[in-house]
């Protein structure tokens, strides 16, 4: 009988199918974790009160969002210092947000289920995003101009909605003059004084040169006065507006205005309200800058700079891999050599890539970075402009590293195209070199597609030869700005594999981060996706027109 | 093979050429080959092959499987140049001039002889960009000239009136017959003087091979053809002279008529009356 079932096969198509949806149960598992940890977490939810009494202490109000829960075992309770009653078989124990860091010190507490007296969601409590100490939770009280009370009490909260808005609107006026206006005129300055150095270096400092410099640096001073002058009244302005706060223990805090990203009470807000704040909160997300040791805010910076880095890895590795397949399959004469090279490149694929960001660091930033400086930039010696990690640097380690890919893919592709259409190609007189251009390359497009898909998923998921090679915490300015050149190969960048990292495990602040860990191993998957997708695309099309003969 | 004693076959050209010219006209030669030995590495493949082409006219080789007749077709286009292992010694006269001498350019050799092989091989572009190809390697991209070319190729290979109406459609969704049609356009777009037909009708259904059979008798008034088949009738039915290959080996020439009615040697009788190859 079982003889006869083995034989039949299915033990082998359920052992098959088994496989099948052990990967598929995989995948979805962690892309579901990912995104049930990660979207959550722009929801605004709901600030409870609590009413919360320790043995022999005075009752005392919490103020907070329920963050976590866990159940512990009476037995395992008490191991861990807890005094459990004979009739209490779990402890349940709550993790509360309760921000207001400055104050408290602390923004998470665990507070236990038995100890809680009472608790409610009153319609009046307030969340206020700050830019620095992160959330503040309590009421508001009043709303001050210049010392004096502008509103207090019911009246305050939608004079302080108005007065957000405004504050909101010269920020974002400082930021641009900092920015943009004032970062140029910083750029203009440092250009110039490269300029000078590197006239001096090459002995042209003479009058007018000197005098050249002088007045465009005098030009650019000007202009540095005049947004000065502007700053100064803004910054006067948004400032001139504070609000005042009641924490949960009752004590009063003031803050300012320029101080606060967004005020809500998620109690009194509706389905519509909540759907809008969250919405506008994943657009945050996306589009702008970090706060707070990456830990609040955007993460804008690292999406580009991943997609960035990626896309010129693609441009340096595509032509390069293929141009080495090309010799490989169709130039080189086959034999112990060639199988000798191609045993090299496969093995390369192999090596662990934080090996490739020590080479990359010691070979292309230091010996190619550093001669190029010394070539080039004399004039901004000893500070390195080339010479240290930075965006050319990371694509290229990232190019040789997944070199041998394309590589591979490319040859495949090469070498599955019948010779008949090849023979076809010369008969007509065209040479070995018009054959490649006009009908063998065109038909491997696709192969050489998959290569760079593959290249692609690769690069974009590595992280460790990137800390080497380019990647930081906190990039200043993008690679890629208003400011001649405009693309700025050496600067460095960040990076969402590295933000992930950063962010779990380097904040200072990791329980208020792990959610946005989640949400950038989502965002970075997306983006994998995406570029992967858009390649896909790209590969598909190519097949489609050089669909080759069958057999 | 390499142990048996090579023979020469001197076949008094002159008196086949005349033989043929039954209706009284002397043909000239196009294509002569003279002592032409081919070796793959060690093996002897071609044994000091020696024949005449005459001009404008269809030569048919026939023979068993292997016996080397496409490997000395692809010797007049030095397609076998291609085969690392070939080495090939004696000479290939096209006109007068050796093939195989060092100063001759092979790109425009191929220009001069077109040839079609046995599976169709369109490339993986449109009809016009196929037939287009060969005038596109030579530079011309005056889209007149290339318009008139395709149409003219296009009516020469029969293929015109089927698809004017789709000149951009991709080559690769013709049939099997089109496609090989396509194949002649192709090869007559860049006008060679000698068309080579490797099996051409092997790879088709009757009804294309009967277009395809058409089709070379209306060539042989502007090419000289040289045809390779497997198939004895279609050799009896396009061609005016016969070659008769065997074992690397040319064992009888002569005009189509007087070899299948009158061989000379056993084993030419041998093979086209069926009792071996």
């Amino acid at each position: 009988m079982i003889k006869l079932w083995f034989k039949s096969g299915s033990p082998w198509i359920w052992l098959n199918a088994a496989a099948v949806s052990t990967c598929m149960l995989m995948v979805v598992g962690v892309l579901g974790l990912v995104m049930v940890r990660g979207v959550g977490h722009f929801w605004p939810s709901q600030v409870i009160q609590f009413s919360y009494q320790e043995e022999g202490k005075q009752p005392q109000t919490i103020i907070g969002e329920k963050v976590d829960s866990s159940v512990m075992p009476a037995l395992m309770a008490k191991s861990a210092g807890h005094k459990m009653a004979d009739d209490e078989e779990t402890l349940i124990q709550y993790l509360i947000k309760v921000g207001n860091r400055d104050v408290t010190g602390t923004d998470f507490r665990w507070i236990e289920e038995r100890k809680i007296l009472e608790r409610s969601e009153p319609l009046d409590l307030m969340v206020i995003e700050r830019r620095e100490w992160g959330n503040f939770y309590g009421r508001l009280l009043e709303v001050k101009e210049a010392g004096n009370t502008l509103a207090s009490g019911a009246e305050a909260w939608p004079v302080l909605q108005a007065k957000i808005v405004e504050a909101l609107t010269i920020y974002k006026q400082i930021a641009h003059l900092e920015k943009k206006e004032i970062g140029a005129i910083n750029y203009g300055l440092e250009r110039l004084r490269l300029k000078q150095r590197r006239l001096q270096l090459d002995n042209q400092w003479d009058e007018a040169a000197k005098q050249q410099i002088a007045s465009e640096t005098a030009a650019y001073d000007v202009k540095y006065k005049e947004y000065q002058a502007q700053l100064a009244t803004l910054y006067q302005q948004i400032r001139r507006h504070t609000l005042v706060a009641e924490t949960e223990s009752g004590a009063q805090v003031k803050i300012p205005l320029n101080k606060v990203v967004r005020v809500f009470q998620p109690n009194s807000m509706s389905i519509g309200d909540k759907i809008i704040h969250y919405v506008v909160k994943v657009v945050e997300f996306l589009t702008e800058d970090p706060r707070e040791a990456n830990t609040e805010g955007g993460i804008f910076p690292a999406i580009f700079g991943t997609i960035m880095m990626v896309m010129m890895m693609s441009v340096i590795v595509t032509p390069f891999g293929v141009i080495a397949a090309v010799y490989l399959r169709e130039y080189a004469k086959q034999g112990f050599v060639t199988r000798l090279i191609r045993i090299a490149v496969n093995n390369l694929a192999g090596v662990p890539s934080v090996v490739y960001g020590v080479f990359g660091l010691g070979f292309f930033v230091y010996i190619l970075g550093g001669n190029i400086d010394q070539l080039f930039f004399p004039e901004s010696l000893p500070a390195p402009v080339f010479g240290t990690p930075g965006l050319l640097w990371a694509s290229i380690t990232l190019a040789l590293l997944t070199l041998p890919v394309v590589i591979v893919s490319t040859e495949e592709g090469l070498a599955r195209i019948p010779s008949s259409i090849r023979e076809g190609s010369l008969a007509l007189g065209a040479t070995k070199l018009e054959t490649l251009w006009l009908t063998v390359l065109p038909m491997a497009s696709p192969a050489m597609m998959t290569g760079l898909i593959l290249a692609v998923a690769r690069a974009a998921g590595e992280v460790a030869p990137l800390m080497l090679v380019g990647v930081v915490k906190l990039a200043p300015t993008l690679p890629l700005d208003g400011n001649f050149p405009f693309l700025h190969l050496e600067r460095k960048f960040m990076h969402l594999g590295f933000h992930i990292y950063d962010v779990g495990f380097q904040s200072p602040n990791v329980e208020a981060a792990r959610p946005l860990v989640y949400a950038t191993a989502l965002l970075l998957v997306l983006v994998i996706v995406g570029l992967n997708l858009a390649a896909i695309i790209i590969r598909n099309n190519l097949r489609e027109k050089y669909r080759a003969l069958e057999g | 093979m390499a142990t048996q004693q090579v023979r020469t076959h001197a076949i008094d050209m002159s008196s086949v050429l005349r033989n043929k010219g039954d209706q009284g006209e002397i043909n000239e030669t196009c294509i002569k080959v003279e002592n032409l030995n081919l070796f793959y590495g060690q093996k002897q493949a071609l044994h000091n092959i020696n024949l005449e082409m005459p001009k404008k006219k269809v030569t048919a080789y026939i023979g068993p499987s292997g016996c080397g007749k496409s490997t000395l077709l692809r010797c007049i286009n030095r397609m076998n140049d291609l085969v690392d292992s070939a080495r090939i010694e004696g000479k290939i006269l096209l006109d007068g001039e050796n093939i195989y001498d060092k100063s001759v350019n092979v790109a425009a050799l191929r220009r001069r002889v077109g040839m079609v092989f046995q599976k169709p091989n369109p490339f993986p572009k449109s009809i016009f960009e196929n037939v287009a190809y060969g005038l596109r390697i030579q530079g011309i991209n005056d889209k007149r000239i290339l318009e008139e070319t395709v149409e003219n190729s296009l009516r020469g290979a029969a293929l015109w009136d089927e698809m004017k109406d789709r000149l951009n459609d991709n080559a690769l969704g013709m049939s099997g017959g089109q496609q090989q049609r396509l194949v002649i356009a192709r090869a007559i777009a860049i006008e060679p003087e000698v068309l080579l037909l490797d099996e051409p009708a092997s790879a088709l259904d009757p009804i294309s091979t009967l277009k395809i059979e058409e089709l070379i008798n209306e060539l042989k008034e502007k090419y000289t053809i040289v045809i390779v088949t497997h198939n004895m009738q279609q050799a009896a039915r396009v061609s005016d002279y016969t070659a008769f290959m065997y074992m690397g080996e040319l064992i009888e020439m002569g005009s189509t008529s007087e070899l299948f009615t009158n061989p000379v040697k056993k084993q030419t009788e041998d093979y086209i009356t069926g009792r071996y190859g």
